[in-house]
């Protein structure tokens, strides 16, 4: 049976044209307040700016962290901060599900011939977010010129296909946890820990994290493939507890399967809102 | 064939509630309790019952949020629980309490953008918005934002946006709540016209009787999720309506009157209320209380509907 929460008659681009069209009526409502827009997005400029000064002192202090250079290490940090920027700018909505569940607002997604959680991404978007993605992306710019890598054509395409599943990753985990509001309406916090925490993670070489803690994140929450292992492909790099460099190229398959993982759940979590109705 | 058809349905909730400092109590609520009913393309039927009993539940049940916990729902001829957004394509809805509409921006847009949202073909749209800005006279503020909208253009804005995909259905839950006279005579020439026009279906909930009275031919009334009467306007008035209200004024103030076969429902100064039953004449009654005070005055009223309503809540269907 084809579950009617994922999929409208409109077509993967007829959805992808309603989401633009939503999105930009959030942006023209958040154009109302003019000043308050404008005083975000050059508030959000500054905090970019100022995060840019203190990467670049910190890296600047560091030779090297766990046998990566500086350069290295923020070849890290850019890919799993650009990754991150991103998903937070499609998909750190979904943490507002909770809030919706409780304002009794969430049935109007319901009532509507689209996914509940496309029109949630849609109608709180907030632009001001994007400008997260600048100061990550320079960084990312930044290591990727001044890195030795050997731009062989299979490296070439691992920087976006480690960005693109990076988001995904990023998302899902957003995705994921918020589904648990379904089950308890108040979650943030928790869900916190695992995308703003998971962020923090993938900013440092997952050999200073100790085996266990590295295995987690490995295996339970695949944050590594966000960034360390594109990162060690990039750079050839062994890996110092016995990974092989391919691992890397498990990356798509793993945001795959979390991104049907994270669908099941969160298709699960709206049939529970539906059936006890809080 | 029925727009809407629902078959012993049964919507159960759990609800905690704090029993000590840690504990919770968890009891099991029917909100709705095996309502079967059916609803014929055309036809304006009133949902009534008092707060809680079950009336936004079933218009949820119906609409597709809400799943039920037993019995089948049909509508549109399709189970909203397993295809909700073709359901939710060919109906409409309006929360009376909730908007459909983008709070900061021109009623237009939200019209614009609700075009996209069901896929409705241009020219089709067009149409539609030009027919409801003049029925609905929403031309002077179609480019106000909705937030500055009064409550009565709001919701004639609603009853539009609802209405722009052709919907075979049209779910109002308390539609007039909040409105003032004009506004709610001008939501309710709109849902006349639209039926008689258009031949629209329409569930409407509301507390206001005189919705019913007015636009309603068949009346629901559920109370603790059951379903006590199905029944016709006319017909519930004639069933519980046998008894009527004598209006007195007495000469000067006077304690409750004692009359065989009436009994005073209410006193107002030198005036008293006093409902008796169809095997009595207002005339004999009316003798009787000249026999005890003087009279300057009288008149005879039917049972309003709210009265009746009322007694069937507190007293149960007969």
């Amino acid at each position: 049976m084809a579950d009617p929460d994922r999929t409208g008659s409109h077509g993967w681009r007829g959805e992808l044209g309603v989401y633009r069209r939503l999105v930009g009526a959030r942006i023209r409502s958040d154009w109302q307040y003019r000043a308050s827009f404008v005083l975000l997005l050059v508030s959000q400029v500054l905090v970019a700016g100022l995060d840019l000064a203190v990467i670049a002192v910190l890296f600047g202090r560091v030779d090297a962290l766990a046998g990566w250079t500086a350069l290295e290490v923020a070849l890290l940090y850019g890919l799993g901060g650009v990754a991150f920027a991103v998903a937070d700018v499609f998909a750190s909505q979904a943490e507002l599900a909770g809030r919706h569940i409780k304002a009794g607002t969430f049935d109007r997604f319901l009532l509507r011939p689209l996914s509940p959680l496309l029109q949630l991404s849609a109608g709180e978007f907030a632009l001001r977010r994007a400008g997260r993605v600048v100061q990550p992306g320079v960084v990312l710019a930044v290591a990727l010129a001044g890195t030795d890598i050997d731009w062989t054509p299979d490296r070439v395409a691992m920087v976006p296909v480690a960005l693109a599943s990076g988001t995904v990753v990023f998302g899902t985990v957003w995705v994921l946890t918020s589904s648990v509001a379904f089950w308890t309406v108040e979650t943030q916090e928790f869900g916190n820990a695992f995308t703003y925490g998971g962020n923090h993670l993938t900013q440092y070489p997952i050999d200073v994290l100790g085996p266990w803690l590295r295995r987690l994140v490995t295996f339970v929450v695949p944050l590594a493939f966000v960034a360390y292992f594109p990162a060690a492909y990039l750079l050839d790099k062994p890996d110092p507890l016995g990974a092989p460099s391919e691992a890397a190229l498990l990356t798509p398959a793993v945001s795959l399967a979390l991104a049907l993982a994270a669908r099941a759940v969160w298709s699960n979590a709206v049939r529970h809102y539906r059936s006890t109705g809080s | 064939m029925a727009v809407v058809a629902l078959d012993g349905v049964v919507k159960e909730f759990t609800v905690a509630r704090r029993a000590g400092r840690f504990r919770r109590e968890r009891s099991v609520v029917r909100a709705v309790d095996e309502v079967s009913l059916s609803i014929e393309a055309g036809e304006m039927v009133g949902y009534i019952g008092p707060n809680g009993a079950g009336k936004s539940t079933t218009v949820k049940l119906c609409t597709g949020v809400l799943v039920p916990t037993a019995g089948r729902v049909a509508v549109v001829g399709a189970d909203p629980t397993r295809s909700r957004t073709d359901v939710v394509r060919r109906i409409g809805v309006v929360f009376g309490q909730r908007t459909q509409l983008w709070w900061d921006l021109p009623l237009r847009d939200s019209f614009d953008l609700l075009r996209h949202v069901y896929g409705v073909h241009a020219d089709r749209h067009r149409t539609n918005v030009d027919a409801f800005v003049d029925l609905l006279d929403l031309a002077g503020f179609l480019d106000t934002p909705v937030r500055q909208l009064s409550l009565g253009q709001r919701m004639r804005g609603e009853l539009a946006a609802a209405l722009l995909h052709d919907p075979e259905i049209l779910f109002l839950d308390e539609p007039t709540i909040g409105l003032d006279v004009v506004s709610k005579e001008a939501v309710r020439s709109f849902l006349v016209a639209l039926n008689r026009e258009r031949g629209m279906t329409v569930l409407l909930t509301t507390h206001d009787l005189v919705d019913v009275e007015r636009l309603c031919t068949r009346l629901l009334i559920i109370d603790h999720g059951r379903l006590l009467e199905d029944t016709t306007v006319a017909g519930i008035k004639q069933r519980y309506g046998g008894e009527r209200v004598l209006v007195v004024d007495l000469e000067e103030p006077h304690p409750p009157l004692e009359v065989p076969g009436a009994h005073v429902v209410r006193t107002d100064g030198p005036r008293q209320w006093l409902r008796f039953s169809p095997d009595r004449t207002a005339a004999d009654v009316l003798a009787r209380v000249a026999a005890q005070a003087p009279v300057r005055d009288i008149s005879v009223e039917e049972t309003p509907i709210e009265d009746i309503v009322r007694r069937i809540y507190e007293e149960g269907p007969r």
